[in-house]
């Protein structure tokens, strides 16, 4: 389908493969470093992990075995907040950023204890300088009198927030194209050919020439990227979500698999399941999500479901980041995560500063985050 | 009771007559027949306000495909009244804006 | 266990699902029908089985002629869940709630016999309290013998326009005028499709009849009407109706506006499945794909009646059933093996010739009765997700702004997150974002429809009982999950 374009061969300096969060967030930080950008997007059917996550810009347990993600997670909540006010700024579009803490509900005393003890490592890995609280039943009560009885208690991030998902692709979208980007929604790409410093991407009958392309495709950076020089060994691990319908709200703080929406709907969570490019939902899946929404919060009981759905992560093998410049073919940058609403901030800030100048700030460690250390 | 909106009931078989209460109101209906239907025979409407702008709303299709009839039907908010019998003794409320998470028994 | 086995499950006891009970029975299918109603009937013969109404003349007979399909349907060896919903769709399973309690069915073969819904009349002022549809006013003269109340105005298009204003004219109910909004060029386009019409000649008789009725009747009908608009009072509910007719504005006080634009498939399940669908530019609906038993393109489901494609109530029952005879046949050595291929051949040959004759009046009906733009692709301000409050224009923006289709158009807008889930305003939808994209509808799509296809509380869903095995249906092996084993 080529919905929305006319064929023929386009110019840029930044081509960006890929409209989701993680495309138009590093779009827009191009936008701002001077740089005209284009985007080149799948369609109304690609298999999106922008519009199926949980809204989470989530920084307590992030980073555990990475304390380099650990420190890209806090940077990147900590300009959430200038990150909003932009684009409700320059859009009129509220994305409901919430940054008021979050709590990671643990229905065991021992799920409690095991996290309890990865947060007070990060807490030494980070010299002391990582935020969290462990709460019993009755403290969390105290925070949130409508949890279960028999849950265990949970953990504080200070950190943590929520935002819409969807209102953030529609205001960056909107403010990306306010800009003078281009968002062209021609359909997959399947070639991207360097050619002497400069890049061609193929789409259908269409071409779009660059001095820089940035692969930020997804689960389709993975057949992209070698043709490249790079490598994106992703795959993809599925969450189920479910929304029910509006409440007067009740809940103020995201929890990791219970959040209120700012629309009043309740949204619930998930699952990890490793069943190929299957977006569907299940019924055992839903149920178990059920159960453990209402044992959360028994009162959700009569909530009816309004909508679900299956999202597909995509995951690296060790479930980090991938921030890395082409060696073989310098101006082509693959960028993939599994956070990207949380990583949104800083993919419009320092990550796209390091596009545009080549030239990553030291302390983001992106070093760390490049793809050899797969097969180390 | 009846006002100017209410639907007219028309020489019909015998049945029997159901009495229940819709927002403190008595209101009867025929055996069988759907809430929605009962209020709108009792001219009682708009039955809801929406979540969204408060606007009001009453049923449209009577067949469970709009959702416009969503009433507190005995304590269940956000419940279709096309789709429910009425029942001797029924509690019904309008459905005004969002539901709360639990409801009160009436 | 809490799961058992049938042969075919039936979802919809209209007059298709019924028919094809009936015969999967006589057939030795064990069957299970699950309906959401309380009664057998479907929406057409609703009711039938225990007629509210005193006066027969004011249904008519085609309304009685269910009543014997019923009694065999309520007499025939068959396993039949009433009041119950279905919320959950695969090949050979499926979740329906029941007195407050979700459970799993499962079975060889489903068929969906679901029937239509009335298509959406987006225009200004729809929301307003006392709009109702002429399906509803049906439903409420067979289900409660209630009449609209007056100042009644009915508006619209199609067949069922004609047939419910007479309907409520001989039930003694005032009617203030009928508002026709066909385009009066499509009485020149419809003469294309005469040779099928004159085939159809009984319909058109039909429609005539009706036509004299109302005239003679004295109720007032005013033709080619257009920029309807209704309005509340300042307690909320309808307080009038205003249109243009012959370049005149006019206002009419109403406490009733009934509207119609036809009647279109519900493919709600079908979409829920993943089936293909194609769309029909002449009727502007969507249609699953089938093959000439019924068959979807998902192996084992079936689909017959109006959700197949609108046909009326006797090509519903003719499809029911073609597709019993289909599925039975088609299951083989399991259930009885009762026909011989060349029996079974005039059987269904014959069903199909009935139901080509009753259908040969369509195009021209499809022709004349096609909605008016206006309705397909509303003006900016009308609200076209009535759940979430989303307006024609708001569409328009975010289709300019990103979106190429409905499921994006769905993300950035909310329209189709509502409890209704794209039941009232997909096909605008599609519509509008063709119109933005200067694209075929066929080739902009619909929203992904998934489960649950009717909200149940999660309370419902958790008590669940858990299957013993995982989902039997295969998975496919994904190119992509093998190269990273690899």
């Amino acid at each position: 389908m080529s919905v929305g374009a006319n064929p023929g061969r386009y110019e840029a300096e930044v081509a960006v493969i890929g409209g989701g969060l993680v495309g138009l967030a590093v779009a827009l930080g191009l936008q701002d470093q001077g740089l005209t950008v284009s985007i080149i997007d799948e369609g109304d059917i690609a298999i999106r992990a922008s519009r199926g996550n949980f809204g989470l810009v989530w920084v307590q347990g992030k980073g555990d075995t990475c304390p380099a993600y650990a420190r890209l997670s806090r940077l990147s909540a900590r300009l959430w907040g200038p990150f909003a006010e932009q684009l409700t700024a320059s859009t009129g579009v509220d994305v409901q950023l919430s940054q008021i803490g979050g709590l990671f509900i643990c229905l065991t005393e021992q799920e409690l204890e095991q996290r309890r003890l990865m947060l007070d490592a990060m807490r030494d890995e980070h010299n002391g300088d990582y935020p969290y609280e462990v709460l019993n039943h009755e403290q969390l009560k105290a925070k949130v009198p409508e949890i279960g009885p028999t849950v265990a208690g949970a953990t504080w991030g200070p950190e943590d927030g929520h935002v819409n998902p969807l209102l953030l692709l529609r205001a960056m979208a909107q403010r990306f194209i306010a800009n003078g980007g281009r968002l062209l929604t021609s359909g997959p790409v399947t070639r991207v050919e360097p050619q002497q410093g400069r890049f061609r991407v193929h789409c259908g009958d269409q071409q779009f020439e660059a001095d820089k392309v940035v692969l930020a495709a997804g689960l389709g950076n993975r057949d992209l990227a070698p043709q490249l020089g790079l490598s994106a060994p992703v795959v993809p691990n599925r969450g189920q979500v479910l929304i029910a319908e509006r409440v007067q709200h009740f809940l103020d703080y995201p929890t990791g698999h219970v959040r209120q929406t700012g629309e009043g709907t309740i949204q619930c969570g998930d699952s990890k399941e490793d069943v190929g490019l299957d977006s569907g939902t299940t019924t055992d899946v839903v149920a178990t999500i059920a159960r453990r929404a209402i044992t959360m919060f028994p009162l959700l009981k009569k909530v009816r479901l309004i909508r679900s759905w299956g999202a597909l992560r995509v995951m690296t093998p060790d479930g980090y980041p991938i921030y890395q410049q082409s060696q073989q073919y310098p101006g082509a940058f693959l960028v993939s995560c599994h956070s990207g609403v949380t990583l949104a901030a800083a993919h419009a800030g320092p990550i796209a500063e390091w596009i545009a100048t080549g030239i990553a700030d030291p302390s983001l460690s992106l070093e760390e985050f490049h793809a050899e250390r797969f097969s180390l | 009771m009846l006002n100017d909106s209410a639907f007219k009931r028309l020489p019909s078989n015998a049945a029997e007559t159901i009495s229940f209460r819709v927002e403190g109101q008595v209101v009867t209906a025929r055996a069988g027949e759907s809430v929605a239907a009962a209020v709108l025979a009792a001219g009682l409407g708009p039955t809801r306000t929406t979540a969204v702008s408060t606007s009001p709303r009453a049923p449209y299709c009577m067949m469970g495909v709009c959702f416009e009839c969503l009433m507190v039907i005995d304590g269940q908010a956000n419940t279709q009244g096309c789709m429910i019998p009425v029942v001797e003794g029924m509690e019904v409320g309008f459905q005004h804006g969002a539901r709360a998470v639990m409801e009160e028994s009436v | 266990m809490s799961t058992v086995q049938y042969d075919l499950a039936v979802v919809g006891a209209g007059p298709a699902g019924m028919a094809a009970a009936i015969e999967s029975a006589h057939r030795g299918l064990n069957v299970v029908v699950i309906d959401e109603q309380p009664r057998a009937g479907g929406q057409i013969y609703r009711q039938v089985g225990q007629p509210v109404l005193q006066d027969k003349r004011i249904l008519g007979p085609e309304y009685y002629y269910g009543a014997d399909l019923v009694a065999e349907f309520s007499a025939a060896k068959i396993e039949v869940l009433h009041s119950a919903t279905v919320w959950e769709i695969g090949a050979r399973h499926l979740c329906l709630s029941l007195e407050g309690s979700s459970r799993r069915i499962s079975f060889s073969r489903l068929l969906l016999a679901t029937g239509a819904q009335e298509r959406p009349v987006p225009f200004p002022g729809w929301t307003t309290p006392g709009v109702m549809t002429c399906g509803a006013a049906q439903i409420m003269l067979k289900s409660s013998g209630l009449a609209p109340s007056e100042p009644l105005v009915i508006a619209g298009s199609g067949p069922l326009l004609l047939l419910i204003a007479c309907q409520l004219q001989r039930a003694g109910v005032s009617i203030a005028a009928v508002l026709d909004t066909t385009p009066s060029r499509h009485y020149v386009e419809a003469l294309r499709e005469l040779p099928g019409a004159l085939r159809g000649w009984r319909y058109l008789l039909k429609g005539c009849k009706l036509l004299m009725e109302l005239r003679s009747a004295g109720v007032k009908r005013l033709s080619g009407v257009q920029q309807l608009r209704a309005e509340g009072g300042s307690d909320g509910k309808l307080a009038r109706v205003r249109f243009r007719h012959k370049d005149r504005e006019q206002t009419l006080a109403c406490s009733t506006l009934l509207v119609h634009q036809g009647v279109v498939p519900n493919v709600q399940l079908t979409r829920s499945l993943g089936a293909e669908h194609r769309w029909d530019e002449l009727q502007q609906c969507w249609h699953p794909c089938l093959d000439s038993g019924g068959e979807t393109s998902v192996g084992g489901v079936f689909v017959a009646g109006d959700s197949a494609g609108i046909g009326g109530a006797l090509v519903a029952e003719l499809q029911g059933k073609l597709a019993a005879i289909e599925i039975a046949s088609r299951l083989g050595d399991t259930g009885q093996q009762t026909q011989n291929t060349e029996a079974h051949d005039q059987d269904t040959q014959k069903l199909q010739q009935a139901i080509a004759q009753q259908l040969a009046i369509r195009p021209f009906l499809d022709r004349l009765y096609r909605p008016a733009a206006v309705f397909l692709r509303p003006a900016d301000e009308t609200l076209v997700c009535r759940c979430e409050e989303v307006t024609a224009g708001d569409i328009r923006s975010v289709a300019k702004n990103g979106c190429a289709g409905p499921n994006q158009a769905k993300a950035f807008s909310r329209a189709g997150m509502g409890p209704c889930q794209g039941r009232m305003c997909g096909l605008t939808v599609s519509q509008l974002m063709a119109e933005v994209h200067n694209a075929p509808v066929s080739e902009v799509g619909y929203y992904n429809i998934r489960s649950p296809i009717k909200p149940v509380t999660l309370g419902e869903l958790a008590s669940m009982e858990p299957e013993l095995e995982s989902e039997l249906e295969p998975k496919l092996e994904s190119e992509f999950v093998e190269q990273a084993k690899a």
